[in-house]
């Protein structure tokens, strides 16, 4: 299931976001990535597209990583 | 795609303008009204394109999202003028409390709501038209119009920080200054307040509701995109 969730940022990262698909890892941060907080609610967006789990504002502030993102998810679906 | 404009107060003076002016631009406008639907269905059937009376109370956050959705269905949703208003005006000495908090609760904070709403779609859709209709008032100030004045100046500094944090998703956001423009609204004005505005305007007459909506056309226009965080008067040079 997190592999496959992992797969899906990583797609929608690459597609939406132009990020190098090197940069991307786990442990990865957003900002690390280059995404802004503005970029990062687009991203949920996306997300919640794909996956159907909403990510509300609230959850988004502590999620930093993209390991951190996939295991909120996965938890949501549960 | 279907490119949806949500046109909060569309059954007044300038709302209908816009809604017949955006509709004849090929979106499919939402005529948002909060009171009567008798009126915002004669301006949606006077459309020529696809419009729709949509019930939006524009101080109800649920409201507000309900129509949101309701545009995010028909659609993508490319457009949101926020234009419905209340204008109770009194000497700032005569003024009590409940009735400022109501105009600026209707003017300024239910633009706040609706536009909040409306980014995310347009986040989603990196495209975006938010534009807030102000009033020369805002720049110039009035008698009788403190609480009036107040909220749509409030506007201008809402829709100048929202530009900042959206211009890189392609979303646009800017304000229309109308001057005095005779729509039912105005014609309850004070006649002082009233005459006061038609005197200010060097053109020594009342705006067009038509003129208004062109300009709320343009800023809504794929042709706009760089013209963001902006006020453009419409005001017969009255805030010259």
């Amino acid at each position: 299931m997190s592999q496959e969730l992992l797969a899906t940022i990583t797609e929608v990262l690459s597609e939406d976001f132009g990020v190098p698909e090197d940069d991307i890892s786990p442990d990865a941060t957003f900002e690390g990535l280059g995404l802004d907080s503005l970029d990062v609610v687009e991203l949920t967006l996306v997300l919640e597209e794909k996956t159907g789990v909403k990510l509300e504002d609230e959850e988004l502030e502590d999620i930093r990583t993209l390991q951190q993102a996939v295991d909120k998810i996965a938890e949501k679906q549960g | 795609m279907t490119r949806v404009a949500l046109v909060t107060g569309g059954s007044g003076g300038i709302g209908a303008a816009t809604c017949r002016a955006l509709a004849s631009d090929g979106f499919h406008v939402l005529v948002g009204y909060g009171g009567s639907a008798g009126k915002a269905d004669e301006v949606a059937s006077g459309c020529d394109g696809a419009a729709e009376p949509v019930q939006v109370d524009v101080t109800d956050e649920d409201s507000v999202a309900a129509a949101v959705g309701h545009a995010t269905e028909a659609g993508t949703l490319a457009v949101v003028v926020n234009n419905a208003g209340v204008a109770d005006d009194d000497l700032l000495i005569r003024l009590d409390p409940e009735r400022f908090d109501r105009t600026v609760q209707v003017n300024l904070r239910g633009a706040y709501l609706v536009s909040r709403a409306a980014v995310r779609p347009m986040l989603r859709a990196r495209h975006g038209r938010i534009i807030s209709v102000a009033s020369v008032v805002a720049l110039r100030g009035n008698v009788g119009q403190t609480a009036y004045a107040a909220s749509k100046a409030g506007l201008i500094g809402f829709t100048k920080s929202l530009a900042r944090e959206v211009a890189r998703k392609g979303i646009t956001a800017n304000v229309v200054a109308p001057g005095f423009v005779a729509t039912a609204m105005t014609d309850q004005l004070p006649d002082a307040a009233r005459e006061s505005l038609i005197d200010l305007a060097p053109t020594g007459r009342p705006v067009e509701a038509d003129e208004v909506a062109a300009a709320i056309r343009y800023l809504a226009s794929d042709a706009a995109g760089s013209v963001t965080g902006s006020v453009l008067p419409v005001d017969g040079g009255a805030g010259i």
